[in-house]
């Protein structure tokens, strides 16, 4: 799902790294947000609601709408369309609000 | 307590093009900027800008948004904070923000809300699944990271923003099953419309979105034809395969902010929304208060940078910060303005400006 060749842009990628998503090891570029990374590996379910337990996905990808939020290294409902990728990142699915830990 | 002369909320073209005409009469700045990088949503407009030379046209927006970065960063008078999200402004001047993880306080003398728009959505069964995504969203997947948004889209408006993202999925290599408005006439420019139809792609006017399908993700969309009254045409439903449904029916100005200080706001459809009140200088119910880009009203790239401009202007000259050059770059900047907005194209928004005045 990368863009191969594109007649006017050329994107700068950082080094590789590689993260767990639901336990399952992933590769992405340093830097790039999460969602992005998800998405090149073709994962768009990004978590499911509280209530009805539907699917959801990123909408704005800027960090406006909340409908990404996921849990990362633990901490629940951040916005992975807009946090930057880092090496051995812990990312899990979110079904409903969340858990602070203590 | 952070102090500075001109705090800009928002560093996308309107914030930024404030920052610098601010500083240059002489304020000191303070841009405030959600993200890691400045820009906003030019970052993503790979396509080259319309206007006169001065509003850098027939350049592409990343690379606008390259030169007024490199404008701020060689400009002593400004200082840039990123990953800095403004989350309340008082009414005794004070903003809020959430930086580095931690709350802090702003004082301003004045301000510049430059805090852009947000994508408006629309009502359809399942339209929460998975695959749907703002026009916006689609942009600054294949435009700023290089990830497909899907293999097969289809488009939602065909306003100027659904027909030139639809030119961009097919330069990222993505198929465009159709491009659908509700509308009975395409609402955006004819010679960006022209240029998908030549690469095989339907406009489908007086048609809308009925259903999306799918379980963890959009499969397919079936779509409804209109009639004169906008009502759906009994058994004219029909079925599209697509594994994203690009949403572009337009934005709402961001004006949180500006509620929270009951600043004057009126509802002017032709702008989006709720807009704050202006008068020519951008300025406010409150006086100290300035704004410029879609925050103001929902436009374009170009008129947020002039908006931008003249905000910036008036800011630093509402705390004394006159210069010599002042009166006659607001003269050109409000030329550039109107010419902008000219024409049968801006009669919309000359419309909803009108309803926006500040008396």
């Amino acid at each position: 799902m990368r863009i191969e060749k594109h007649p006017i842009l050329t994107f700068e990628k950082g080094e590789t790294v590689t993260f767990t998503y639901n336990g399952t090891v992933y590769s992405g570029f340093k830097g790039e947000p999460i969602a992005s990374a998800l998405h090149a590996n073709g994962v768009r379910t990004l978590g499911h609601t509280h209530d009805k337990h539907r699917p959801r996905g990123l909408y704005c990808a800027i960090g406006n709408c909340s409908s990404c939020l996921a849990t990362v290294n633990g901490k629940p409902n951040v916005r992975i369309c807009v946090e930057p990728l880092t090496e051995g990142m812990v990312v899990t699915q979110q079904n409903g609000r969340g858990v602070l830990k203590k | 307590m952070i102090k500075t002369d001109v705090a800009v909320i928002g560093g996308g073209p309107a914030g930024m093009c404030a920052a610098i005409e601010a500083a240059n009469a002489g304020a000191k700045v303070i841009v405030f900027e959600r993200s890691r990088n400045l820009g906003g949503q030019l970052v993503k407009q790979t396509h080259m800008f319309f206007g006169s030379q001065k509003q850098y046209a027939s350049k592409r927006g990343f690379d606008i948004s390259k030169i007024l970065r490199d404008q701020i960063s060689q400009n002593k008078n400004i200082t840039v904070m990123t990953d800095a999200t403004v989350i309340g402004m008082y009414e005794d001047g004070v903003l809020t923000i959430e930086h580095d993880n931690k709350y802090k306080k702003v004082l301003p003398r004045a301000t510049v809300v430059a805090t852009g728009a947000s994508e408006k959505f629309l009502p359809f069964n399942n339209n929460d699944l998975p695959g749907i995504y703002g026009a916006g969203a689609v942009q600054t997947l294949m435009n700023v990271y290089g990830v497909k948004p899907g293999d097969q889209v289809v488009m939602v408006g065909a306003g100027n923003i659904g027909l030139i993202v639809s030119y961009q999925l097919m330069q990222a290599g993505v198929k465009v099953n159709a491009v659908i408005d509700a509308a009975p006439r395409i609402g955006g420019y004819l010679v960006h419309a022209s240029k998908i139809r030549r690469m095989g792609v339907p406009i489908l006017t007086s048609t809308t979105v009925k259903t999306a399908h799918g379980t963890e993700c959009v499969e397919g969309v079936t779509l409804v034809k209109l009639d004169e009254n906008w009502k759906e045409i009994p058994d004219s439903e029909f079925y599209l395969p697509c594994d994203n449904l690009c949403i572009a029916v337009g934005l709402s100005p961001l004006t949180e902010l500006m509620w929270q200080i009951g600043i004057e706001m009126a509802y002017v459809p032709q702008l989006g929304g709720y807009v704050p009140k202006s008068n020519k200088n951008m300025q406010t119910s409150r006086p100290e208060v300035f704004v410029a880009g879609d925050a103001s009203g929902v436009e374009e790239a170009s008129s947020a940078m002039v908006e931008g401009r003249i905000a910036g202007l008036n800011a630093a000259k509402f705390l004394g910060y006159y210069t010599t050059d002042t009166d006659s770059k607001l003269a050109d900047y409000f030329e550039q303005a109107d010419s902008l907005r000219s024409g049968p194209v801006g009669e919309k928004i000359r419309a909803g400006l009108k309803l926006a005045e500040l008396d």
